[in-house]
């Protein structure tokens, strides 16, 4: 057996990840970092659009501050977040854009003078003042009061990225990559590390550590269509459920996103419908003015998600080997525009699907040639470990987890887009803060016969794997899954339907457990990786069927057909999943959310349907609470963060809470 | 309209004792829009769960699928099989990186390697407070470090290199890119001098043959040889 020791170990080498490792070795911690690919490949780099954080640079996005950003993330969760973290984040956020600055992220900076947008479909002309050139720029994004959203042109992920991964080769963070966490060690409570896979020698090593965080990412690839990269299945927070004492939160608040390109899921961006691109059905018909005549296509993405699946059911989809689907058609904004202003946008329609989507010619069906074929496809998990303020788990001791792996709680039932490139990096300040103090302030007090125990029960388990000579096959099975996931907890959901997939997805879990397996290598052996990685899967999205089967209410982007009332008076609350050992379902639990807490109590969004809401009395009492509360302190003088303070005091490192300056208002 | 394709891939695994090189062969069915992700994912699910390779996003913004497709380097996610008349496509792994198994390589290692070499950081002696206004950039500047921040790692460029597959020390152009990066970044405060320390002899900008083979079959579309070149000139100009 190969012990290896660290202070920190760091499961998952994205942006949370790396962040996470940056904060922990500033402290002097040594720290590991284990990935599945070489880190600057994570996920992470996807991310196209930008990062949020309230700079207020630029013209508009002059007045914005931590309270806007704030009150913005708090209506996006559909209330369902913890507002004490939704601060921290946005506090901190916009510190975490001028440290990534400094260490060569090449954001978009300003240009001083004219120049010209389109708002509202309208053409606009910008002044920006002599005094902001050259400092970082913000884009429009959905959901947000001002432009807010950071960028570097069209790859703000990858550029990010990479500036984190050299900060980290800077200060001799130790990656490895090609390495799989595949089972947590831990004792009375107490996390101690994990058992880590080699995926190229198929060899297991314990890594042992003061601290262990899990920074994962998200569990897309439960679901059949997804934007999500293939390594996004979920196997950091599925091997934290099987310690059966660490929870997991929300696994039912699933986002789903109106355009990937079919059949690849690859994103195209929102920027599309904002610059005037329409959806169209079988027929060419464009569809979204009869559900919404106000916002049409530009409707929140939950919304137009909804309306172009309950259309494709009324029969209007364009049928494919793929399945049905509909049409992006921007062709109607003209060549040079899509040229200058979508240029990704037309490569990836090239090359993916063979067809230039500045084509406005019509083939002999009617049908544009250069339609994009568009289905919307499951995109972000808002559930995760389930973690307190701090990212460590309230039930399994130095088990730490960031990033979209976490249910750190800043999204809540539904996440703004900008909102989760930016966790990232800011959980990963917080979170690897908080864990670098832990493992300051922590030794590791466990004996090598117990981590044996762990390293022996995973190597006898991959031993069963191997010589399995059950019934099913595991790609089967996997395919299955992804399946009824897709059919019945997708964006449509219904008592009935949920009900059929929890009884067959408990039904694929105990095949997977009788599978046969061909290849009988240890290692280099694809089917192996999937043999082990499937149950696991399976767990994960048994979490998600059986919380979307109880919850009773539509909450953000979890809608239920037959609960279409979001239902504060039941269900302003957080699911809990557990998984005790030998079982083929989850335990749910539940941890209200106390609205008398609250900074923002429970309200209507702003946008969606209205008078949509079952009440719960508090909401009313705490608003009451709260605008005397602001009217008095305003009346005696006193400045924002005063106020807030007195309304919902937070918990945050004090180089973190310190105010944000901003050009013209300082630190007001 | 569909039609048959074959599909041959290497196969070997240097780490086992019985495993020797060879290509397997798999027809397949072709469906609209197919890519290698699709025809490689369908043949390890119903004809061969054995055969490695390495996908990650699958949509051209990782790097993590570049191998040879009939001999050329390119990103296997975004090659479509429609581009292929006789329907034969031949798969082999990355030449120059270390060999894990099938088509899958090991440039993570490398790239490593490549990273520390060039000290991929910005050095500054300037501290920074987090809380303060950040440091002003000219807007052109910011989007001139941008166009060379673009580089996915995919290892193609030195896949297609005449100089790194004869000498196993050579930067590629892929660290000669970031050491024009970080030159043209005004945050980082290195150099000429600096630069020729990390990169000024054989192994690194005078090792280029100038065959151009990296700019040719790069997928981000860097403009290698103009750096190249231009770094080429600063770095010969050092006394």
């Amino acid at each position: 057996m190969n012990i290896i020791y660290s202070d920190a170990l760091i499961i998952g080498g994205g942006l949370a990840g790396l962040r996470s490792a940056v904060a922990t070795a500033e402290k002097g911690n040594k720290t590991i970092v284990l990935s599945m690919c070489p880190v600057r490949r994570s996920h992470s780099a996807a991310a196209q659009g930008g990062m949020q954080a309230s700079l207020g640079n630029s013209k508009m996005s002059e007045g914005d501050n931590e309270d806007v950003h704030f009150a913005d993330t708090v209506k996006g969760s559909d209330w369902g977040c913890d507002q004490e973290v939704a601060r921290m984040f946005c506090q901190t956020a916009p510190k975490a854009i001028r440290e990534l600055a400094s260490w060569g992220v090449p954001w978009t900076r300003i240009t001083k003078g004219d120049r010209s947008a389109i708002i509202n479909a309208q053409k606009t002309t910008i002044t920006e003042s002599e005094e902001v050139h050259g400092l970082i720029h913000s884009r429009d994004f959905g959901g947000t009061k001002k432009w807010r959203t950071c960028y570097t042109a069209d790859a703000t992920g990858h550029t990010m990225l990479f500036g984190v991964a050299n900060r980290c080769a800077q200060l001799g963070v130790d990656i490895r990559d090609r390495k799989e966490a595949i089972a947590l060690i831990h004792k009375d409570g107490r996390c101690y590390g994990a058992i880590v896979r080699d995926l190229i020698t198929g060899e297991l090593d314990a890594f042992v550590a003061r601290a262990t965080m899990i920074a994962t990412g998200g569990y897309g690839r439960i679901y059949k269509h997804t934007t999500n990269a293939v390594i996004c299945e979920g196997i950091g927070a599925a091997i934290a459920l099987e310690t059966g004492v660490a929870q997991l939160g929300n696994m039912e608040a699933v986002q789903f996103h109106p355009t990937p390109i079919v059949p690849s899921g690859i994103l195209l961006t929102e920027g599309c419908r904002g610059d005037g691109g329409i959806l169209r059905d079988v027929d060419g018909h464009r569809f979204m003015p009869d559900y919404e005549p106000e916002k049409k296509e530009l409707a929140s993405r939950d919304v137009v998600s909804r309306r172009i699946m309950e259309h494709i059911r009324k029969g209007k989809g364009v049928k494919s080997p793929y399945g049905e689907h509909v049409w992006l058609d921007i062709s109607i904004l003209g060549r040079e525009h899509i040229e200058k202003n979508l240029r990704d946008v037309q490569e990836i329609c090239q090359i993916f699907n063979g067809i230039d989507p500045a084509d406005t010619e019509l083939d002999e069906n009617g049908i544009g040639k250069g339609w994009a074929p568009i289905l919307p496809m499951q995109h972000y998990s808002m559930g995760g470990i389930k973690t307190k303020p701090t990212g460590e788990s309230p039930t399994l001791k130095g088990l730490f987890s960031s990033g979209e792996a976490a249910c750190w709680d800043m999204h809540g039932f539904n996440r703004l887009g900008g909102n989760s490139v930016a966790e990232t990096v800011v959980a990963g300040m917080i979170v690897g803060d908080y864990m670098a103090d832990f493992c300051l302030e922590n030794e590791i007090d466990i004996d090598t016969k117990f981590i044996q125990s762990f390293v022996d029960k995973e190597n006898d388990y991959i031993t069963k794997l191997i010589n399995s000579d059950g019934k099913y096959n595991i790609f089967e099975i996997k395919n299955k899954m992804k399946d009824i996931m897709w059919e019945h907890v997708a964006i449509f959901r219904t008592g009935e339907g949920l009900e059929k997939a929890v009884k067959e997805l408990e039904e694929l879990y105990k095949e997977s457990l009788n599978i046969k397996i061909s290849n009988k290598e240890r290692f280099g052996n694809p089917e192996l990786e999937e043999a082990y990685r499937v149950p696991k899967m399976l767990k994960l999205a048994l979490c998600v069927a059986k919380g979307a089967l109880d919850r009773t209410e539509s909450r953000g982007a979890h809608y239920r057909e037959d609960y279409p009332k979001r239902d504060d008076a039941n269900w302003l609350k957080r699911t809990l999943a557990s998984w005790k050992d030998g079982d083929t379902m989850p335990t749910l639990t539940y941890e209200p959310l106390d609205i008398m807490k609250m900074e923002m109590p429970p309200a209507f969004r702003g946008y969606g349907a209205k008078g949509n809401i079952i009440e719960h009395a508090d909401s009313a009492k705490r608003q009451k609470e709260v605008d005397e509360t602001k009217e008095r302190l305003k009346a005696e003088g006193k400045g924002r963060y005063e106020i807030q303070d007195a309304l919902m005091h937070y918990e945050l490192q004090p180089k973190f809470k310190a105010p944000n300056q901003r050009v013209g208002v300082g630190n007001e | 309209m569909s039609r048959k394709i074959t599909i041959k891939a290497f196969k070997y695994n240097p780490l086992s004792k019985i495993s020797k090189p060879h290509f397997n062969t798999y027809e397949l069915e072709e469906t609209s829009g197919m890519t290698l992700f699709v025809a490689l994912n369908q043949i390890r699910e119903n004809f061969d769960p054995d055969l490695s390779f390495d996908f990650v996003c699958r949509a051209g913004i990782c790097g993590s699928c570049a191998m040879l497709v009939n001999g050329k380097p390119q990103l296997a996610c975004r090659t479509l099989t429609k581009d292929y008349e006789d329907g034969v496509i031949e798969l082999m792994p990355l030449p120059v990186f270390k060999l894990i198994k099938d088509l899958s390589v090991n440039t993570g290692e490398w790239m490593a390697a490549m990273n520390s070499r060039v000290e991929s950081w910005i050095h500054t002696t300037k501290v920074t407070d987090i809380s303060k206004q950040e440091e002003k950039v000219d807007p052109e500047l910011a989007q001139k470090t941008f166009e060379l921040d673009r580089c996915i790692e995919c290892g193609i460029c030195v896949a297609a290199c005449g100089t790194a597959i004869m000498r196993n020390d050579f930067i590629g152009a892929v660290g000669l890119n970031r050491i024009a990066r970080f030159r043209v970044d005004p945050l980082d405060e290195r150099t000429d001098e600096d630069f020729y320390e990390l990169v000024g002899d054989d192994s690194g900008i005078f090792g280029c043959m100038s065959l151009l083979g990296c700019e040719d079959q790069c997928p981000k579309h860097l403009p290698l040889q103009n750096q190249i070149a231009f770094i080429r000139r600063k770095m010969a100009s050092v006394k």
